[in-house]
């Protein structure tokens, strides 16, 4: 592979991949390997996996329409690609809007990033990764905005599908977040 | 822009570079070779102001009890007289001389991102001037260049001080990641044809292993530095023990970095010297591959022996003996390197220029600073010297008498090509022996404050037997290596205005950038000669007897 800008967007990801991984292993030492006993909320006793999970199936599922806006890029069908690109910024939001139900259920119970070590690497974690969907989402809207005035009608156009890279990686990054924070709740 | 210009004004280059002319042409500009003097601009700046720093310090410590300084003031001068050098200095002109150089070293127009090298540049500027404006915001940082917590945390360090380092590293740490990712799209996508990853220069090479040790050792900093943004800003509870927090933490991620940082730091420095040493010696560089090779293997170990910064706090015996263990290995393909580059001069016709002086002193000085190095990698010397003055000695002869000196080759090698002009050889050795001169009285006599117990940062100290006249020596050297500074200063000047005309290739040596003029058009070259070896320029003179001949590359 030689197009220099998806060369860029993988070494980008890997980058953004190591700063979420000091995120994660803030979180995990702080929940699992805590330094010292302290009181107040936890994952335990604040989160809802059941509703984020929902909102996180809008998640998972815009990584599928987003390698459909793609495909359909790459066969030139622009109609259809207009369509998904469409519906993977509809999804990010709807995605968006669960995780600021979750913020606020957290802050209607009093905890806040100041709270304690689990406040503290909670929302800097999903905080961080809000943002990277965010700037997805607009990254994906313009996209979206240059489709809609005709361009990417050329096959080798790699535009959508390097921000379509871009859209798995958060996607990916969710997954493991999910799990982590979310998931193993249920199992322990 | 409405007015058709003239055909005298499209022929001036300034117009192929861009829209605008004059300064509004160099702050809009793209080119890579604009955005590379730019980067030495502001090195050179930043460099006159640490450098000052600097002697505040050495002033302030000439003798025992003196009171040039408050404690504040002295703390938060050498907090940002580590911190500039390290962000502001050395990596600025290592990746400065990257974007002026790789592209025309592997025979491309420009970088694979223009727009994005801009950016990275300017991150840099404002990041600087963010960290500099803690000045008149209520106090510089003052926790030094690392800033542990829980020192660096609000209760211990109430002016905002820490705020502006955080967020002014965190400004240029995003630049520094967006400038290593386009250097690598650069060197992957755009080389001439013909140019094989085995066939670039070798200081390409190393700037292609750095930028991979950028783009995995700076998310760590930028992570820590949110964290402690959070902290400080939001009342977060990352680094405070007090409220259940982990001061280790911190030490952990920041050395993630911070040690990876080091490397980042040599290892451009070591590319120069590759390609200083073999041009006036008249030589082939001694084992290509091997040179090569070992970047990659000191870029893996570099990830893996940060935890020899921590030896102290304590972290139990298995910890300390995998990192001493990485540490102690790191010093073998590093100490390969040495021999290439002394088997490279072995044999050849040397010619002792500026730039070769300062090549050959760089040797000398790195492997002292070297040899120091590994000592803290056995863990009962690190305990013993740990935060003297040995520690600052020791990375004084690794960052100034390694990578200051091989910068300083690589600027005599380079400033006819950048500027179209030679450096006065006569006022560049002036230059060379009083840097010479007084880097070694700065900071030789610094290893032997330490093994008698002087520790780093305290802004004055007892009248100890020995004491005041080793740090006087000290002081005294600073004020050489300053004059030193001085001169280098005097003669770019002279230099730039009255210089020799350089010509095209005034070293006779092999790689691209010299095919060019001096300085280079925008467009970089009208025809790129055929790439067929390592040394192109070489195989264009001596069609009788081309690299290519010979077996392999």
């Amino acid at each position: 592979m030689t197009d220099k800008n998806k060369l860029g967007m993988i070494f980008f990801i890997l980058s953004e991949a190591v700063f979420f991984i000091m995120l994660i292993l803030a979180y995990v030492y702080f929940h699992y390997f805590p330094p010292s006993i302290t009181s107040g909320p936890t994952a335990a006793s604040s989160l809802d996996p059941g509703r984020t999970f929902i909102f996180s199936l809008f998640l998972f599922s815009s990584s599928f329409t987003v390698w459909r806006a793609e495909k359909s890029q790459v066969q030139g069908s622009l109609q259809r690609m207009r369509f998904w690109l469409i519906i993977t910024i509809l999804f990010g939001v709807i995605f968006l809007f669960g995780q600021s139900l979750e913020w606020s259920h957290l802050f209607s119970q009093g905890t806040g990033i100041s709270t304690n070590q689990f406040g503290t690497t909670f929302f800097t974690l999903t905080g961080f990764h809000g943002v990277h969907v965010t700037i997805g989402l607009i990254m994906l809207a313009i996209v979206l905005g240059l489709a809609l005035r005709g361009h990417y009608s050329e096959p080798g156009s790699v535009g959508v599908t390097v921000i379509s890279w871009y859209w798995h990686f958060v996607d990916a990054v969710w997954v493991i977040i999910f799990t982590i924070v979310y998931l193993l709740l249920l199992i322990r | 822009m409405t007015e058709i210009p003239t055909a005298a004004e499209s022929a001036h280059p300034a117009s192929e570079a861009g829209e605008y002319t004059g300064l509004l042409g160099w702050v809009s500009s793209v080119d890579h070779k604009v955005i590379g003097i730019m980067y030495f601009i502001l090195v050179l700046f930043f460099f006159l102001i640490g450098g000052i720093e600097a002697l505040l310090i050495r002033i302030q410590l000439a003798q025992p009890r003196n009171t040039f300084l408050s404690p504040t003031a002295y703390n938060q001068i050498f907090t940002m007289h580590g911190t500039t050098m390290i962000f502001l200095v050395v990596v600025p002109t290592l990746i400065g001389f990257a974007v002026y150089f790789v592209p025309l070293m592997i025979g491309a127009r420009d970088v694979a991102f223009p727009r994005l090298n801009a950016l990275s540049f300017w991150m840099v500027v404002f990041g600087g001037l963010f960290l500099y404006f803690s000045f008149f915001a209520g106090g510089a940082p003052d926790v030094g260049w690392f800033s542990y917590a829980p020192l660096s945390e609000l209760p211990y360090s109430t002016t905002p001080g820490v705020n502006y380092w955080a967020l002014g590293l965190l400004a240029i740490g995003i630049g520094t990641v967006t400038g290593g990712i386009n250097l690598i799209v650069t060197i992957l996508t755009l080389r001439a044809p013909g140019m094989k990853l085995r066939r670039v220069p070798l200081f390409v090479w190393m700037v292609f292993v750095n930028s991979f040790i950028i783009l995995f050792a700076l998310p760590p900093l930028n992570a820590s530095l949110v964290m402690l943004i959070i902290d400080r800003l939001l009342n977060g509870n990352f680094f405070t023990p007090a409220t259940g927090g982990s001061a280790i933490l911190w030490e952990q991620y920041f050395w993630a970095f911070g040690h990876p940082e080091v490397y980042i730091m040599i290892l451009p420095a070591w590319g120069m010297i590759s390609e200083v040493i073999p041009v006036f010696s008249r030589k082939h560089i001694f084992g290509y591959g091997i040179v090569a090779g070992s970047s990659v293997a000191i870029a893996v170990l570099s990830f893996l022996v940060y935890a020899h910064h921590m030896f102290a706090v304590g972290l139990g015996n298995p910890f300390d003996i995998a990192f001493a263990t990485a540490s102690f290995m790191i010093a073998v393909p590093t100490g390969i390197k040495i021999f290439n580059w002394i088997a490279t001069m072995w044999g050849g016709k040397i010619r002792f220029t500026t730039s070769m002086a300062y090549a050959v002193s760089f040797l000398v000085l790195f492997t002292i600073g070297g040899i120091t190095g590994v000592s803290f990698a056995a863990v009962p010397i690190d305990w013993q010297v740990e935060d003297t003055y040995y520690v600052v000695a020791h990375f004084h002869y690794v960052l100034f008498g390694g990578t200051v000196f091989a910068l300083m080759a690589g600027l005599y090698y380079w400033f006819p090509k950048i500027s179209g002009r030679m450096l006065s050889e006569r006022l560049g050795m002036l230059n060379f022996w009083l840097t010479f001169i007084g880097f070694n009285m700065t900071f030789f006599v610094q290893h032997i404050l330490g093994l008698m117990g002087m520790s780093r940062r305290i802004y004055t100290y007892p009248n100890l037997p020995g004491w005041a006249s080793l740090n006087l020596v000290s002081t005294i050297g600073a004020f050489v290596l300053g004059l030193g500074i001085l001169v280098l200063l005097v003669n770019m000047a002279y230099s730039l205005r009255r210089g020799k005309v350089a010509g095209d290739n005034p070293w006779k040596a092999w790689t691209l950038e010299w095919a060019t003029t001096s300085p280079p058009p925008p467009h970089n070259f009208d025809e790129i000669p055929p790439v067929r070896s390592q040394r192109p320029l070489w195989d264009l003179v001596h069609p009788e007897n081309p690299d290519w001949k010979h077996a392999g590359d």
